[in-house]
């Protein structure tokens, strides 16, 4: 035992050792290092949270004092006139809209059931197309639907509007339907099939079904995101400042009139605008949380 | 072995009658996708078709022209894509380190009672529309860079050249930070989703080296989700490039190249969203071409951040969904 304590030169223990003295030495500065280097992240977490606090606070603000019955029923009338609105806004967003996720809808979760179901390269190269299609810059949406449909069918409409939304809105709803269907366990499927049931039965009542709070999530957030969409409006619906319900016609819409009243020199049309974009902002809110709680609750539910 | 009687047949119920065979299911599904692939390319052919006469009667040089003046036939496309490639990276020195740091305060810092609920007003924020934002930039920030903002950099950076000119509010600066604030919310969500995949094993075994908590962090975790956090930037980057309306709001639309980053610029996709109404002929040709342009960028930028998200085996779409 003795002559083990005695021999010095074992060369593990000496390098423990010296390991251990450099980390001893060095506490001190490391310790001081992390604390920086901490701060600095919770200083940058700061940062980051004043100006998108600041926007939504000002939003709010600004425009709670435009709400009032008119802004919500009459239509938008030039400076000094009253009573004015967004009534012809907010048809023109909700028709749009509308019109492009009815369609939207179900060609986007066909082609990700699709996906979902197959692995070939056909298959890879539309997943890819679908990916770098949710990253086109929208202005460029707004170019296609102006060639597509106004060049083509008579001018500026809510119809080009709607298609360019639904070319947006479509990717995303493609994705999100994709990644849903492929989260349904495998042995539900071979279970199914095992029963003896055609593959349609077993999307439609395995599937789908299974799948459903993703669904409804990622359509959700495509209606969310196609809302919000201004600069393929700007070249596809023109703006309108009287009430539109026909989408054949050039229509309103929300974004629109927010970015066309900001450069407005008057007090009380830039009121309106707030008043529009946080009735905008509001929708999308409710939106994107209502995606969310629709989501946990369904799959509460199925526990 | 006695022999199997027959096996019960498939239940003959409604079900059974509307369920389509299985190969006109898969027809069904095919032509929907084909369709899909169809508007993809009638997009991309479009595009082209429409902006060749620009390319046929200016030639190529028109892209790197410095003067952009209809009147005289002058298509130049260079000041607006300095002014895109200036106006992004503004926004992306300012985003990248606060969009890091904060992701890493989210991920690892923020007490756990809060951090979902503060994950969450994250992600939704990056659902607020770009004209919300660009609504704020130009009523509220606007007048304060004007006032407080311009003065101040100019007589601390004066100096570098960098701050000439009067101050305006809007212009390129503004811009940028306006872009910056806006791409923030995509950038942390999907950086601290491929933070919180780096395995824990690692951490937990560089603790137990005597590893600090930065050290940690520097050495394990941002190494660990690099490519991630790489393609989150990417993706970032390329909604900057893209952006229209927020940026046509507060960069001043000037057809010029910038002396200063208080000048205001002008950038491809506000070129074509102030020009489109009034433009026909070679004009709007060219216009369509700035388009051509800018969607060569931005599909280079996207295939090259889906292509570096996807190695990290972290899912982007999820993420990206967020915004």
């Amino acid at each position: 035992m003795t002559s083990l304590l005695e021999t010095p030169a074992d060369p593990a223990v000496e390098r423990r050792q010296a390991v251990q003295a450099a980390a001893n030495s060095s506490l001190g500065r490391r310790k001081l290092a992390s604390k920086v280097t901490l701060g600095v992240c919770w200083l940058f977490l700061f940062i980051a949270v004043v100006p998108l606090v600041a926007v939504i606070a000002y939003v709010i603000a600004k425009g709670l004092p435009a709400w009032n019955a008119d802004f919500f029923t009459q239509s938008t009338k030039p400076e000094g006139y009253s009573p004015s609105g967004v009534w012809n806004a907010i048809v023109g967003t909700a028709v749009i809209t509308l019109i492009a996720t009815v369609v939207a809808i179900p060609v986007g979760l066909l082609c990700g059931l699709f996906l979902a179901e197959s692995e070939d390269r056909a298959a890879a190269v539309l997943r890819f197309t679908a990916d770098v299609m949710t990253g086109i810059p929208s202005i460029i949406v707004g170019i296609f639907g102006y060639i597509a449909i106004v060049r083509n069918f008579g001018g500026y409409s809510g119809f080009a509007g709607a298609f360019a939304i639904g070319f947006i809105m479509l990717p995303v709803i493609i994705r999100a339907g994709e990644t849903a269907f492929r989260g349904v366990p495998n042995s539900l499927n071979e279970a199914a099939l095992a029963l003896g049931a055609r593959r349609s039965t077993v999307a439609r009542k395995v599937v789908v079904p299974t799948a459903l709070p993703g669904v409804i999530t990622g359509v959700l957030l495509a209606v969310a995101r196609g809302l919000g969409e201004t600069a393929p409006l700007l070249l596809t619906i023109f703006g309108n400042q009287y009430l539109q319900w026909n989408p054949s016609k050039p229509m309103e819409a929300l974004p629109i009139l927010i970015y066309n009243y900001s450069s407005q020199p008057y007090a009380d049309l830039i009121q309106v605008a707030w008043g529009a974009a946080l009735l905008l902002m509001a929708v999308v809110l409710v939106l994107s949380i209502g995606s969310r709680l629709v989501a946990a609750y369904l799959r509460k539910e199925r526990r | 072995m006695t022999t199997v009687e027959a096996l019960p047949s498939a239940p003959s119920g409604r079900g059974r009658q509307r369920a389509l065979p299985d190969k006109w299911y898969r027809g069904m599904l095919g032509v929907v996708a084909l369709l899909f692939g169809a508007l993809a390319i009638w997009f991309l052919v479009a595009i082209i078709i429409q902006a060749r006469p620009a390319f046929s009667t200016l030639g190529f040089s028109w892209i790197v022209g410095k003067v952009w003046n209809p009147t005289h036939n002058q298509f130049g496309l260079l000041p607006f894509i300095l002014g895109t490639i200036e106006s992004t990276a503004i926004a992306v020195v300012l985003a990248v380190p606060i969009g890091l740091g904060t992701a890493i305060a989210l991920a690892f810092l923020v007490p756990s009672r809060v951090r979902p609920a503060l994950s969450t007003t994250v992600e939704l924020l990056a659902a607020v529309p770009s004209v919300v934002y660009g609504l704020w930039g130009l009523i509220v920030l606007a007048p304060l860079f004007r006032e407080h903002v311009e003065p101040f950099l100019t007589s601390v950076l004066g100096w570098t050249g960098l701050f000439n000119g009067p101050d305006r509010g809007v212009g390129l600066l503004l811009a940028g930070v306006i872009l910056a604030i806006m791409i923030l919310p995509t950038m942390v969500a999907i950086s601290r989703d491929v933070l919180i995949v780096v395995p824990t094993e690692q951490v937990e075994g560089a603790m137990a080296l005597g590893a600090t908590r930065s050290q940690v962090l520097r050495k394990v975790v941002v190494p660990g989700a690099r490519t991630g956090i790489l393609g989150a930037f990417t993706l970032a980057t390329g909604r900057a490039l893209g952006e229209t309306v927020a940026v046509a709001m507060v960069i001043g639309n000037a057809p010029f190249i910038a002396h200063s980053l208080k000048s205001s610029a002008a950038t491809l996709p506000s070129l074509i969203v102030n020009n489109f109404g009034e433009s026909t002929g070679t004009e709007l040709s060219a216009l369509f071409g700035a388009g051509l342009v800018l969607l060569v960028i931005g599909i280079l930028v996207n295939a090259l951040a889906r292509w570096l998200v996807w190695s990290t085996g972290a899912d982007a779409a999820g993420a990206e969904l967020g915004r």
